[in-house]
């Protein structure tokens, strides 16, 4: 290595620089000259160039082959994902792979075969072409001409009336279809305050339905619940709908552990205690219940929630406290709601606050 | 058929009947606490022997964080209560004894034995009724629903285990391990006790047969290959986007360099 | 007029030209042939990557086109009896079943699926690529900056479709992707709530969704990507390519090689090498295993909820913000609900895609350069839009990345918290460290080119001068290879400039930082008298060099 780059390591944060403006520069030299390839100069290399082209044709062609061989020669008796059985579905497995790859190397022969011809056989001489101006200022100058030709024989500029109304009718014309996406949906935000919840609604297991004895509710128990009531209710009538705001986790924890503010004293039974599962972030269902932490995760943008201190936000992007469902039990020992939430589920939307004031006022 | 006819009008009939209804009645409130009390009376099938040897097992390699007799420190929970069940899910799968304390016990190589594991399964259970070791019966995956288990398990399980079973993120570290390649009775004594920050799932919650339906859908899991080729970890679109960030566009850097590059 | 066709003067010898004559006697394609048939195309491999997400999107077009034969986008209840035995019994959408019979019932099903789907995650990488070596080379500047606008408006409209064919199969992976859109929807201040119950046909998830998706996914936004598509390549021809700068190649010029045959072939041949590269990933790699998640249920969730990767930057955006820290980020003020904790996340997300857009003109504005340029920048020699492309990629990156923070934590056994804690300094740090080490990267290439001008290649060879002296000797560069290290401009702080009122404005101070903190370290070109200079230093010192190259001002 020679000393000479030391100086312009010391002058790091200064301009290197030459002459200032308008310095001479290096003439441009001009396109290299050609140099010519093996498959140019010597014939033996050409014709061997050829032959690895048709080569990869023909396995183009196998690939083919190996597609209708994998399409309709496999064969699989029974069903998939058999605990008993693996074999039908790593026959499908096979052929997954069998018709792919016979895709893959009818395309790769073709392409590959193609691109050797062109690399080895066709000219490799670099060619110029000039550019020419996207739009000459002579053709500007005529195509303004015409335009304000057509202007003046169209007469828009001596009859405002005309171009007046017509301004307005296209202006509304587009908007009659436009009015259609009005029915997209219906535009009633309340329908995001209740649930199916109500009082003496039973919590039954989700999936199986069966309702819930408290005593079955051991300390660390994590149930996902529905309301009974939403069994009701067929497809047509917006079950989906309903069952996405009433998801609920059941916990127990230790009643010692509990923090309970003022007006929710009687909402648990026994530390037994119900949340809505949607977050209150963009409503994934928050399903992940630590039951030594008795944190409560989002999958979906990791929000945690202290069930222990009614569902407070302790980390992540959520901005409120999940909803409490106040609970009770029957006659008969079951669960129960004692009413619906307090606070509209789910994430937080623009008539929110408005909602919990209402919600607040229905309750007293 | 035409004997019993002849015999219902029998005096004994009715007592017979009254019998019969009565064992059927208290069998099955026997089933129903039994299910409902975990199984307590089943640590019976542990003999006095393998408790006392499960004792001193207990004093010399759990005693110091569970306490002497197993009444709890500040470094381990109580295990009056617990059952055999958490016993042989902790030991046999190497959680328990943990090397040091931390955030959560993880799956090692086994410190002892299934004779060993046992006798402190006996000590344990002798402590307090509890859940015990899973029959035969409800592990057997011939018997299966792995549809209703696949509901079950999707209900339940798959927000912190993935859909697939393949584990996923807790807070502060902890995490949900794998369910692929971990053995039918310890999942099921994984649900029955809910180990660390698992939570429990009684039978009353998902019931034996229900378990093993949840078992049978992981077995099909595992047994299973993906019929789409490599599974990339079933972990979804964050594998695949790296998939196609590294394999995919390797190949085709190396493609579009050979394209345009001159031939010799 | 006479009852005979016009006859033509001209009679073709070959088949070829016999077929030709008729079809252009008709359609008149000589024009098109004398346009096309030897038009340029320079050649450079970096120059591959809109070809193939042009022809990813072909073969999504044609794989897509098989899959609507199958597929059933109604979200009627329907109990499954196919051949995958977990699903037995299930009830679940139609859709979800025709996914299910699209994968295990149609012989090769499975395989199409899957090269739709790599095929999309290819089309977006693909254009990320192209479009990250257009900024590099500063290949939007005048007067490419509509088309640069173009592509952008293309990669919103990938987003889109890939968006709306993830969620088509209606499992519960897609599902709770619909929902997180409900959620961001409702969090629009005023509109929110409507748009969502609009979008949704009532409340989440409704009963229409998938249809419409459908036909979004297969109508409105395709029609609009092959006419983003047509027009970009149409501004292509119009502009002719861009090309390296480099021996021969002029601003007036375009070197490189004829489409007939040479180009066509390896573009032709190139098609059906990115074919079989995603048939091969199809054939080999499982995409998108919808059986596993289940058909969609509001319920359930599970663990690794990702959107595909061209999404993850929105969804790793929405992870980062704290919602509650140090305050509660909802509002009750101005007659509404302000739910910043997710409209808060939104800002760098589309803070990210607005400087995108925009970007051809902020940079025209900053350096006054309103001249047309069809020679590329090598990146190192624009030391600023390298820099500023390195904090954008650092930037999108760490969202992209924030979007797999549970999987990251898992793998490498961190707690996700402080994955989050890392990720949200990076977000913030990361792009300032980002440009400025970037920065002085490129001036350090540049110094490296000039050295190379100015003493040649070290040629490995050491020999020792006869006052006892080793020196290695160089060799120095061909005309050509040094023309290319020399042909670029470098451009000075421009200062701030008065107005016709002779004010400065706050803008144009503005204006006169950013070019300050751009071109204020700079290296230019070597020129011919500063090479003679060196050559002479060379010989006067018998091939050991003074350092004569670097003049200090100030």
């Amino acid at each position: 290595m020679g000393n000479h780059s030391d100086d312009a390591r010391k002058t790091s944060s200064v301009v290197v620089t030459s002459h200032e403006e308008g310095k001479e520069t290096f003439p441009n030299p001009g396109l290299p000259p050609h140099a010519p390839r093996l498959t140019d100069v010597d014939p033996h290399k050409a014709k061997s160039a050829e032959r690895q082209v048709s080569l990869l044709f023909v396995i183009s062609i196998l690939g083919a082959i190996l597609f209708w061989v994998a399409y309709f020669g496999i064969k699989i008796g029974g069903e998939y994902y058999d605990v008993m059985n693996p074999e039908p579905t790593n026959a499908l497995r096979l052929q997954n792979l069998l018709l792919g790859l016979g895709i893959a190397f009818s395309m790769f022969g073709i392409g590959i075969g193609v691109v050797h011809w062109a690399r080895t056989l066709m000219p490799d001489h670099e060619m110029v072409e000039y550019r020419h101006a996207v739009s000459a200022e002579a053709d500007r100058a005529e195509a303004q001409e015409i335009v304000e030709t057509i202007i003046a024989e169209s007469g828009i500029k001596r009859r405002p009336l005309l171009r007046n109304t017509l301004i307005g009718s296209v202006i509304l014309a587009p908007l009659t279809f436009v009015t259609f996406l009005r029915d997209l949906g219906p535009a009633d935000p309340s329908v995001l305050k209740h649930t199916m919840w109500d009082k003496g609604v039973r919590l039954v297991r989700d999936p199986s339905g069966t309702p819930i004895k408290a005593s079955d509710v051991t300390l660390g128990s994590a149930y996902h619940v529905l309301p009974e009531n939403l069994s009701s209710l067929s497809h047509d009538q917006g079950y989906l709908n309903e069952k996405a705001k009433a998801v609920v986790l059941l916990m127990r924890l230790d009643p010692s552990d509990l923090k309970v503010s003022a007006g929710r004293e009687d909402w648990n039974v026994d530390g037994i205690i119900a949340y809505s599962k949607v977050c209150t972030h963009v409503g994934c269902p928050i399903a992940l219940y630590e039951q030594r932490t008795h944190h409560l995760l989002c999958p979906c943008h990791q929000s945690t929630f202290d069930a222990a201190d009614e569902c407070k936000v302790v980390f992540g992007p959520a901005g409120h406290a999940l909803p409490q469902l106040p609970i009770a039990v029957d006659s008969e020992g079951y669960l129960v709601a004692q009413s619906d939430f307090h606070e509209p589920v789910g994430p937080a939307y623009w008539e929110r606050g408005k909602h919990v004031k209402e919600m607040a006022g229905e309750t007293k | 058929m035409k004997a019993l006819s002849q015999k219902r009008r029998h005096p004994l009939a009715a007592i017979v009947l009254l019998a019969l209804a009565l064992l059927l009645t208290g069998g099955l409130y026997a089933v129903a606490t039994a299910t409902n009390e975990a199984k307590a009376e089943t640590s019976t099938t542990y003999t006095a022997t393998q408790a006392q040897e499960g004792e001193k097992l207990f004093i010399s390699n759990c005693a110091t964080c569970h306490g002497t007799n197993a009444e709890g420190t500040a470094d381990g929970p109580s295990l009056v209560g617990v059952g055999a069940a958490a016993v042989d899910f902790q030991v046999g799968t190497g959680r328990m004894p943990m090397q040091m304390q931390g955030t959560q016990a993880q799956l090692k190589p086994g410190q002892f034995n299934e004779e060993q594991t046992d006798q402190l399964a006996a000590y344990v259970s002798s402590l307090g009724a509890g859940p015990s070791v899973p029959e035969d019966e409800y592990l057997d995956v011939s018997k299966g629903d792995a549809a209703n288990g696949a509901k079950i398990f999707l209900a339940n399980c798959a927000m912190c285990h993935n859909a697939a079973g393949v584990g996923g993120a807790l807070t502060r570290g902890k995490f949900a391990p794998t369910l692929m390649g971990v053995s039918e009775k310890h999942i099921y004594e994984a649900m029955e006790t809910g180990p660390q920050n698992m939570p429990v799932f009684n039978d009353a919650n998902i019931t034996p047969e229900e378990k093993r339906d949840v078992i049978t859908y992981l077995k099909s899991q595992e047994v299973n290959n993906s019929p789409g080729g490599f599974a990339l970890g079933s972990l979804g679109p964050v594998a695949e986007g790296l998939l196609i960030w590294t394999l995919g566009l390797g190949i085709i850097l190396i493609f579009t360099v050979w394209l345009t590059s001159r031939s010799a | 007029m006479s009852h005979t066709t016009v006859e033509t003067d001209y009679q073709a010898k070959t088949s070829t030209g016999r077929i030709a004559n008729f079809v252009d006697s008709r359609v008149g394609l000589s024009g098109i042939i004398k346009e096309f048939g030897r038009k340029i195309f320079p050649d450079h491999w970096t120059f591959m990557f809109g070809e193939v997400a042009l022809y990813s999107l072909v073969i999504l077009i044609l794989s897509g086109t098989f899959l609507t034969l199958w597929f059933n986008p109604s979200m009627a209840p329907v109990a499954y009896d196919g051949s995958y035995v977990p699903m037995k019994g299930t009830e679940m959408s139609v859709a979800y079943a025709s996914t299910l019979h699209i994968s295990f019932d149609v012989r090769g099903g499975l395989l199409l699926r899957q090269i739709h789907h790599w095929a999309a995650l290819m089309f977006m990488l693909a254009l990320t690529i192209h479009m990250l070596r257009v900024f590099f080379t500063g290949a939007f500047r005048r007067p490419r900056e509509l088309n640069w606008v173009v592509g952008c408006v293309l990669f919103i409209l990938g987003i889109a479709a890939g968006f709306t064919g993830y969620s088509l199969p209606d499992d519960v992976l897609s599902g709770n992707g619909l929902r997180i859109v409900d959620g961001i929807m409702k969090a629009l201040p005023l509109v929110g709530t409507y748009l969502s119950l609009f979008f949704f046909g009532g409340e989440f998830p409704g009963e229409q969704l998938i249809g419409r998706l459908y036909s979004m996914h297969i109508m409105i936004v395709p029609a609009l990507i092959l006419l983003c598509v047509a027009i970009h390549l149409f501004m292509v021809v119009v502009h002719k390519h861009t090309q390296y700068p480099g021996p021969g190649r002029t601003e007036g010029n375009v070197v490189g090689f004829p489409v007939g045959p040479v180009y066509a072939a390896k573009a032709g041949g190139f098609f059906f090498i990115v074919f079989g590269i995603i048939a091969f990933l199809a054939s080999t790699f499982t995409i998108n295993a919808i059986w596993n998640y289940g058909p969609y249920d509001p319920s359930p969730v599970q663990a690794g909820t990702q959107p595909d990767w061209y999404v993850g930057f929105g969804d790793g955006a929405l992870r980062l913000m704290p919602g509650a820290w140090p305050w509660h980020w909802e509002f009750n003020v101005l007659g509404g609900t302000w739910v910043f904790s997710v409209l808060g996340p939104l800002i760098p997300a589309g803070l990210i895609i607005m400087a995108m857009f925009i970007w051809p003109w902020l940079e025209r504005w900053v350096t006054k350069d309103n001249r047309e340029h069809h020679i590329l920048d090598r990146p190192r020699n624009a030391p600023y839009r390298t820099g500023v492309g390195v904090a954008g990629i650092i930037a999108y990156g760490t969202l992209m990345v924030a979007a797999s923070s549970d999987l990251i934590a898992t793998h490498f056994h961190l707690s996700l918290n402080d994955v989050a804690y890392w990720l949200r300094a990076s977000l913030i740090l990361g792009p300032l460290v980002g440009f400025f080490v970037t920065q002085r990267v490129c001036l350090a290439l540049q110094r490296k080119d000039r050295e190379l001008v100015l003493h040649g290649i070290e040629s490995g060879q050491v020999v020792q001068l006869p006052h006892g002296e080793f020196i290695e000797v160089h060799k120095p560069l061909d005309e050509y290879r040094r023309y290319k290290l020399v042909n670029f401009e470098s451009p000075a702080p421009l200062a701030a400039q008065p107005n016709k009122k002779g004010k400065i404005s706050f803008a144009e101070k503005t204006r006169a930082g950013l070019s300050k903190i751009w071109f204020q370290d700079r290296v230019v070109s070597v020129t011919p008298a500063e090479l003679e200079a060196a050559h002479q230093a060379h010989d006067e010192n018998h091939g050991s060099v003074a350092a004569s190259d670097t003049k200090e001002i100030h």
